[in-house]
């Protein structure tokens, strides 16, 4: 018997979009969903800051609250030098958040769920504060792999493992996003495959049963809402805290 | 002038506004209970991922020292209490409260 099986990592295959044009030049879905959550970033920017009315209209207050939001995360985190990083961490940040929320329409591609995506952002925030950090200090800056108050002979068995400590932030923060976002869409295909199965293996009684997955998903879908958006914060967030390391040094 | 009796309306309005915006804040000292069990989901996901990447960085380091120099599986071997120690640091980093 042929019947409906559940292939929970089939969303994640990536197919050329654009038709022939972009089969010519591999343009994906996934690259399609990433122009898209520039576009309309971008656009809702466009948009917004057109009115400058002094009360603002929807997309004005959203747009501000977003600015002011991600401002006062780089102030507050990485002190007054901050400001020089907010474009850079607001751009991270949007760009994140777009892509996760994107990915949770149906139909829609969430890029930020292919490891690829999510460990060349982190590479480029990892090795951009690693510059940061000897442009400001120089080779002053290795201090930072030397922890302060620590008798000399123990230093050979520590600065390894500060090193080490320091090389696994881009893993911890790409894997950490990848994994959220990969688990969250495998659980909604894993449920609804199981509405399929229910009404497949046991008829009428399966399809009534099959409403409790398809409650499931419902909650999901609002945890899955909250995963977006923290996943987002908490990249930009710990972006800022490798900023402040790099601008401060403790 | 009419401006002049307003005024204090307007100031004791926006500080009873004030009050009614900061007064669930205020109630629980600390955090409330929704953002605290917020924080702590993200604290837990932070963690353990926190850990593991430390051991894979450390763990690929000695397996890549070891293929350069020829000394299977020694380096591993060491890199891996390294990479626990390493894992820690990244915990008690994580916990300095961001």
């Amino acid at each position: 018997m042929a019947g409906p099986s559940i292939d929970a990592l089939g969303q994640f295959d990536l197919t050329t979009g654009l038709g022939a044009i972009g089969r010519a030049v591999n343009f994906t879905n996934s690259n399609e969903a990433m122009l898209a959550a520039a576009i309309i970033i971008v656009g809702m920017f466009a948009i917004g800051l057109k009115a400058k009315a002094l009360v603002p209209g929807r997309i004005q207050a959203l747009v501000e609250v977003l600015y002011e939001f991600v401002h006062h995360m780089c102030v507050d985190t990485i002190g007054e030098e901050g400001r020089k990083f907010f474009p850079l961490v607001f751009t991270i940040f949007s760009f994140i958040l777009l892509g996760n929320l994107i990915g949770l329409f149906p139909y829609f591609f969430a890029f930020t769920s292919h490891i690829a995506v999510t460990l060349a952002l982190a590479l480029f925030v990892f090795v951009f504060s690693t510059a940061v950090g000897f442009y400001i200090h120089g080779f002053g800056f290795l201090k930072f792999f030397v922890p302060a108050g620590v008798p000399g002979w123990l230093l050979p068995l520590l600065v390894p493992i500060e090193i080490i400590s320091y090389l696994s932030r881009p893993v911890s923060l790409s894997v950490r996003l990848f994994a959220n976002m990969t688990a969250g869409h495998v659980m909604w295909e894993v449920f609804a495959g199981f509405m399929l199965l229910l009404t497949a293996g046991f008829g009428v009684f399966g399809a009534i049963a099959s409403v409790v997955p398809l409650g499931l998903n419902v909650a999901l879908a609002a945890l899955e809402l909250l995963v977006a958006g923290l996943q987002a914060y908490v990249f930009a967030i710990l972006t800022c805290l490798y900023l402040h390391d790099a601008v401060h040094m403790h | 002038m009419s401006d002049g009796p307003e005024k204090p309306g307007f100031e004791d309005r926006l500080a009873a506004a004030e009050d009614a915006a900061q007064g669930p804040k205020r109630k629980a000292p600390g955090q409330s209970d929704a953002g605290s069990a917020q924080r702590a989901i993200e604290l837990a996901m932070r963690l353990g991922v926190e850990m593991v990447a430390a051991m894979v960085i450390a763990v690929v380091i000695g397996w890549g020292l070891d293929r350069l120099l020829h000394t299977k599986p020694w380096l591993m071997i060491l890199m891996v209490p390294v990479g626990l120690a390493a894992g820690m640091r990244n915990l008690l980093r994580a916990d300095r409260g961001r």
